[in-house]
């Protein structure tokens, strides 16, 4: 199963809770967990969860380069491209890179065979393991660990995000596999690459305005999707009460509200795991994966919003 | 005309409650909500909007099922459109007609281009709106993207765009802007030509993390940056090695803001963390309004001639 953990507004508390799932469901040991960091801008699970990684590799997307001896000039390359990264300047073909998609369409529409594709580097996905207590990785007690790294100064993440995706692994298909994906805050491109075909998301959300106001726009996004949703309610007690409300109006489940603590915060700060030091929140937290498996379970087929 | 964007890389960090108290502190300015996805500059200066644009830079790909002849006829075993989209976005399951999906579609248009029968038309969506609004401390733009929709950037840009006409017109000394979170699309499309980058982070390993990101971005585009630490009091070890690492990279700390429960107490009533006023205003606020003053100051004098120490 693929649960995706996203937000809407960012620092909420996505990362907290999609690596202290993986490890409360990793430290009762019933179910293989992956967890894949697909927050590629700003990947920050990796300093909770301490991976051993094993590999590394290049994130690349196919932009164009042009045979001079061949190009015209007749410009249809430029004519094509929907993202400006093909121009036409006196009587040659000129390639932007950054600007590039990698949609073939010059290469696959030059008249004169003129434009060839080549891969350009975006970013890197890596893959490595958890160790269950600091243990040499033991495949069966571990987590398994996927990220990406979008290149500095690449606009483009939505790639780099599919490939950290593509990752997902043998846990995606079974009943008692656990794929949880951090994503990235926001609403548009990059996040909806990391939620969409989750088989649910828990949205995490504060309860300020501001999280309420980013919570309704990704719940937006999230039913748009089809994919079923619930509510983590992080810092409860710091706010009001209006997320609380709006999810009882809109019949969205909030499935665990973790209370404003300055002790979590401290744990957080410096990158400690919240369940280690506060075994009980490793119960809450496995008390909601059991909620979402009930969920997931009993929605009919065709089921896209949770009502 | 200076131009400030308050950054972050991670999100949560205050950027907007930063920016919110900047409203009330700077004279003569525009304000700009950069964060086209999730915006929420709104919720604290209750702007009242004066216009109301579409933003249309987007096209998809649309099928007329009229004129597709299907998977079997149309070259072979599989449509043409199916074979060409490396987006994952065209998809025909059996004989039936292909289907596009807007989600994934990214408006590359090679599916219009190379199908047989002109069955496909690259269509103008409506990607969402921006607005030129009033509000108690001066002018603001801020936008709204629509769910899910493509083209973050390029609403970002327009944003900026209008709200540099409007300084311009209204011979204003600053534009200044909520960044979006992260390091990609929508927040390059932010920083490029911006006199001073404010990037706000906190004492956390996530918050460190993401500040090198950034810090790295702004080196990279050749942005000016500028640090401010906020909530620096949660972790002062961690804010130390926060301000050890920008005196190595040569960043100036523009301001140290404590945790202070009112930012979010002034957030619920919907208001910025701070009042313009008197010396008796100042003495009644709370510690982070307090070194949010001394922040714009300190942000002021960089802005003026980068002479901040």
């Amino acid at each position: 199963m693929i649960v995706s953990v996203a937000s809407g507004k960012g620092g909420t508390g996505k990362t907290t809770v999609a690596v202290n799932l993986a490890l409360a469901l990793a430290l009762e040991g019933t179910t293989s967990v992956s967890l894949l960091d697909c927050d590629v801008e700003e990947p920050n699970a990796h300093l909770f969860l301490h991976p051993v990684l094993e590999t590394s590799e290049p994130v690349t997307l196919p932009v164009p380069v042009v045979d001079e001896n061949r190009c015209t000039g007749c410009g249809i390359c430029a004519e094509v491209c929907a993202f400006h990264a093909v121009l036409s300047l006196g009587g040659r073909a000129i390639t932007f890179p950054d600007l590039c998609h990698g949609c073939g369409g010059c290469a696959r529409f030059c008249p004169e065979g003129a434009i060839s594709e080549t891969p350009r580097q975006i970013g890197v996905a890596e893959t490595g393991w958890v160790s269950r207590a600091g243990a040499p990785a033991a495949a069966t007690q571990a987590i398994r660990f996927v990220h990406g790294r979008v290149d500095i100064g690449v606009a483009l993440a939505p790639p780099v995000v599919k490939a950290v995706r593509s990752e997902a692994g043998p846990a995606s298909g079974s009943a008692n596999g656990a794929v949880i994906i951090d994503s990235p805050p926001g609403t548009s491109c990059p996040v909806v690459a990391s939620v969409k075909g989750s088989d649910y998301c828990i949205l995490v959300t504060e309860p300020t305005p501001f999280g309420l106001n980013d919570l309704t726009l990704a719940v937006d996004m999230v039913r748009e999707l089809g994919v079923p949703l619930g509510v983590v309610i992080n810092r409860a007690g710091l706010g009001d009460a209006r997320v609380a409300a709006y999810c009882a109006r809109e019949n969205i489940p909030v499935l665990l509200e973790i209370p404003f603590d300055r002790r979590l915060a401290a744990c957080y700060a410096r990158g400690g795991q919240l369940v280690r030091e506060f075994p009980e929140l490793g119960n809450s937290l496995r008390g909601l994966w059991r909620q979402i498996c009930a969920r997931v379970g009993s929605l009919p087929e065709e089921a896209g919003t949770v009502r | 005309m200076k131009e400030l964007l308050v950054i972050s890389g991670k999100g949560g960090t205050g950027k907007t409650s930063i920016v919110g108290a900047f409203a009330v502190l700077a004279d003569s300015k525009v304000l700009a909500d950069c964060d086209v996805d999730a915006a929420d500059l709104h919720l604290l200066l209750s702007p009242t909007v004066k216009t109301t644009n579409e933003f249309r830079a987007f096209r998809q790909a649309v099928l007329d099922q009229s004129k597709c002849i299907g998977p079997g006829q149309c070259s072979g075993v599989s449509a043409v459109c199916t074979e060409v989209c490396r987006f994952g976005a065209v998809s025909a399951s059996g004989a039936g007609l292909p289907e596009i999906d807007s989600v994934y579609c990214e408006g590359c248009g090679v599916c219009a281009r190379a199908c047989p029968h002109g069955a496909i038309s690259m269509e103008e969506v409506l990607s969402g709106h921006w607005f030129v609004s009033d509000t108690a401390y001066g002018p603001m733009v801020h936008a709204r993207l629509g769910v899910a929709q493509e083209n973050s950037g390029k609403l970002v840009t327009q944003v900026r765009r209008e709200a540099r006409s409007i300084a311009e017109e209204r011979g204003l000394d600053y534009i200044i802007t909520d960044g979006p979170p992260g390091i990609g699309c929508p927040v390059i499309s932010s920083m490029s030509g911006v006199d001073l980058a404010l990037i706000v982070t906190e004492p956390t390993v996530a918050g460190t993390h993401d500040l090198q990101r950034m810090v790295e971005l702004a080196h990279h585009f050749g942005v000016k940056a500028a640090v401010c630490i906020n909530k620096y009091d949660l972790d002062e070890a961690g804010a130390k090695q926060v301000e050890e690492y920008c005196s190595r990279e040569g960043m100036k700390v523009a301001g140290k803001v404590p945790f202070d429960e009112e930012v979010v107490g002034a957030l619920v009533r919907g208001v910025p963390v701070l009042t313009r006023g008197d010396g008796d205003a100042c003495r009644a606020e709370g510690k982070a309004a307090q070194a949010i003053r001394r922040l714009w100051e300190n942000i002021e004098i960089e802005l003026a001639d980068g002479s901040l120490r």
